[in-house]
């Protein structure tokens, strides 16, 4: 089963999907989000030094390290209770807490946070392999290396969609096009407009302007709904996005129109009863097409198929271009 | 106005795109004919029509409407269903009359649409 399909079944099983940031919380190394260098303090330190540490530097505990050994931790709650002890002359040796709750730097954050849970402790010394003391991390550290990472994948994701909608202008050729073609069935009325929705998220992607690509998709649409309702074997959707224009044409092998000329009048129609009901058959897709594109031009002959091209320019491509519709 | 200030006044059952009812409605529109609400229709519009078939999902998702109401208490089929879920298209149902929802819209200042 492929990965997408198991994720889907993992959700219509009543599992929430995991989000981006628990996903990250497995992914980010505490090493990377912890703050390096941490303010440390020895056994011999007076609590009163220790509350001018606090104070000046705006934290709220340091590791206690004798001969580069990570002996204890002390924080500003035991700071709290020597000062209403009045013991603000002993030494952060006696009223250090020794049993101190350590991460690797190399361990997952998820780590840090199982602890933090349990422990309900606002820091956390960081340690290697080796047992020595390189960074500390609190929960604020967490939060903001979340959030750091995020927006460098949002970064990214905004580089690959400046990418794609660049294409023409990093790519040099005479003349640069992308085609789209899309296959239609003649009566999948159930699969009706999924052609034109996937050009209208390709002309997205590739960073069209929205009224343009809300008039290519209304016309495309149009197009696609025709091939379904009157060809007898269906036909190709096939868009051409060019640097100044995107063009659109309906190819179809027959049966062909007999009078063009009626076929474009506003509210002339050929369907039957029961694709009307099913509301196509206004007589308006053709000019729906003609409203919505800058040219249009229908050539068809009966027995042999019909060509319906449509062509939008880009905005500021064109002189006297159409105005949003 | 938004999408569930909408559902709540008209007491409208909601078929699918739940995550999308805090969208802002711009205006509203009514036909029973795909092309028209395609030429007529416009984004963020709430369409109210008969059909309750997939293409109203397509149409609704092309034109980027906030919502479809659909009346008389048609019923679309699971795969329509389905496919606004995809597409996040709100699709919401009542047993009124097109005419009577409209009215109802109408008292609640949603303007026309086109």
């Amino acid at each position: 089963m492929a990965d997408s399909a198991k994720e889907e079944q993992a959700v219509s099983a009543g599992r929430p999907p995991v989000t981006k940031s628990q996903e990250l919380v497995y992914e980010l190394k505490i090493g990377e989000i912890m703050t390096r260098d941490p303010v440390v303090v020895g056994p011999e330190c007076l609590m009163s030094e220790l509350k001018e540490i606090l104070r000046i530097r705006r934290i709220s505990g340091v590791p206690v390290l004798d001969k580069g050994a990570l002996v204890g931790i002390i924080s500003i709650e035991d700071l709290i209770v020597a000062l209403a002890q009045g013991d603000t002359s002993a030494r952060v040796g006696e009223k250090m807490t020794r049993q101190v709750q350590t991460v690797f730097a190399d361990e997952s954050v998820i780590q840090a946070v199982t602890k933090f849970a349990r422990y309900g402790y606002g820091r956390l010394p960081v340690v290697d392999r080796s047992g020595r003391l390189v960074g500390i991390v609190t929960q604020g550290d967490i939060v903001r290396g979340l959030l750091r990472q995020l927006d460098v994948q949002w970064q990214e994701e905004e580089i690959h969609r400046y990418r794609a909608s660049h294409i023409f202008e990093d790519i040099e050729s005479d003349q640069t096009g992308l085609v789209l073609r899309y296959k239609v069935a003649a009566r999948d009325f159930v699969r009706g407009g999924e052609a034109s929705s996937k050009l209208k998220k390709a002309l997205e992607r590739l960073g069209g302007e929205p009224q343009l690509v809300r008039r290519v998709a209304v016309a495309a649409y149009e197009a696609e709904t025709n091939l379904i309702i009157h060809t007898d074997a269906g036909g190709d959707l096939i868009a051409e996005v060019q640097p100044d224009r995107i063009r659109v044409v309906a190819l179809d092998t027959g049966p062909g129109i007999p009078d063009v000329e009626m076929a474009l009048r506003p509210g002339f129609s050929t369907a039957p009863d029961w694709i009307r009901e099913l509301g196509f058959g206004a007589g308006m897709g053709l000019n729906n097409i003609k409203t919505c594109a800058d040219e249009m031009r229908l050539e068809s002959r009966v027995g042999v198929g019909t060509r319906l091209e449509a062509v939008f320019y880009l905005p500021g491509k064109r002189e006297g271009k159409k105005e949003a519709v | 106005m938004k999408v569930e200030d909408l559902v709540a006044a008209l007491g409208l059952r909601v078929l699918a795109g739940q995550p999308s009812l805090q969208r802002e409605v711009s205006g509203g529109y009514a036909a029973d004919l795909l092309s028209c609400a395609m030429a007529r229709a416009r984004a963020g519009n709430v369409w109210v029509t008969l059909q309750a078939h997939a293409n109203v999902v397509a149409v609704a998702s092309l034109l980027d409407l906030a919502a479809v109401i659909i009346t008389e208490g048609t019923e679309p089929d699971a795969a329509t269903r389905e496919k606004a879920e995809e597409e996040g298209v709100v699709l919401l149902s009542t047993p009124q009359t097109t005419y009577a929802v409209v009215a109802e819209m109408a008292r609640l200042g949603i303007p026309a649409g086109s």
